[in-house]
């Protein structure tokens, strides 16, 4: 059904978060990463013979345990609580399911059903960080150096 | 600001030779960094594998980004999921978020300088200390 908007539909994250920060009195705005350039690689066998790897940027430990604690690999049938204390719709939604936002479940049964090869034995654990640095020379390469550990062959990645 | 780290660590991995497919729900910050495959649910920020306790559409937003890692053919590519967050209004979750108007402006001014001061105080204390 045809619809006629002046704005675009979704939301822009980056000019409502520059706003309401400067309405809090913040006068520098923060600059986002953009690149024009972007990498590309295909699936080197099938799908059904692949093993996938997640990530998420939800923690698991409080946020005071510290930044490192936020960079982990856990066994991917673990049960315990994820936190999920960064930035997200609190007005809007929750995050009590966690499959709401990693699909290990949803991703076990692709696999049953023989989508994917495999599931890596453990999921990756990304901390959200204002430091586009840290990121890309810190924690990226830790998180590639664990999925070679696991043989992971393609990767989904959630943000919160 | 996790779409953003999670878009860095894609394009990692993509460049090492791990093929990425990101799932989320800002698309403006995970198109201005650019990646290789971008799964968009349209949905508040919080859910973007699909709605809490709906296994159905979590199985199908799961399945669409293992569709788009094989299906892609070139960076950059976005495909956005057809699930609506709320059919009868679509429209308010996006306008309260964040939201700055004239109501609360005068409160946000002072949530920042509040926020300023507790900071201030906190790393005098940390110096002190």
């Amino acid at each position: 059904m045809l619809q006629r908007r002046t704005h675009p539909s979704f939301v822009r994250y980056i000019d409502k978060s520059r706003e309401y920060y400067a309405a809090q009195g913040y006068d520098k705005p923060y600059a986002w990463a953009h690149y024009a350039d972007v990498p590309f690689c295909g699936l080197s066998k099938p799908l059904a013979g692949s093993r996938i790897g997640l990530v998420t940027t939800a923690d698991r430990a409080p946020r005071e345990q510290g930044r490192d604690a936020r960079l982990y690999a856990e066994p991917v049938e673990r049960e315990e609580r994820l936190y999920t204390e960064m930035f997200w719709d609190r007005d809007a939604t929750h995050t009590d399911d966690p499959e709401s936002f990693l699909p290990r479940a949803s991703m076990a049964r692709q696999r049953d059903a023989g989508r994917v090869g495999s599931l890596s034995p453990r999921f990756y654990g990304l901390p959200t960080d204002y430091s586009q640095r840290r990121t890309l020379e810190h924690d990226a390469p830790r998180i590639e150096a664990w999925m070679r550990e696991d043989g992971v062959e393609a990767a989904v990645l959630v943000a919160l | 600001m996790c779409h953003q780290t999670v878009s860095l660590v894609a394009r990692h991995l993509e460049s090492r030779g791990i093929p990425t497919v990101v799932i989320g729900s800002a698309r403006d910050i995970v198109e201005e960094c650019g990646v290789p495959r971008f799964l968009f649910v349209d949905f508040p920020l919080g859910n973007p594998c699909g709605k809490p306790w709906d296994r159905a559409m979590q199985d199908a937003i799961a399945s669409a980004a293992l569709d788009l890692l094989v299906s892609a053919w070139a960076p950059r590519t976005t495909v956005q999921r057809p699930e609506i967050w709320n059919p009868s209004d679509d429209l308010g979750w996006r306008d309260n978020f964040m939201r700055v108007d004239a109501h609360n402006r005068a409160a946000l001014a002072r949530e920042g300088e509040a926020r300023r001061r507790a900071q201030a105080a906190a790393k005098a204390g940390q110096s002190a200390g």
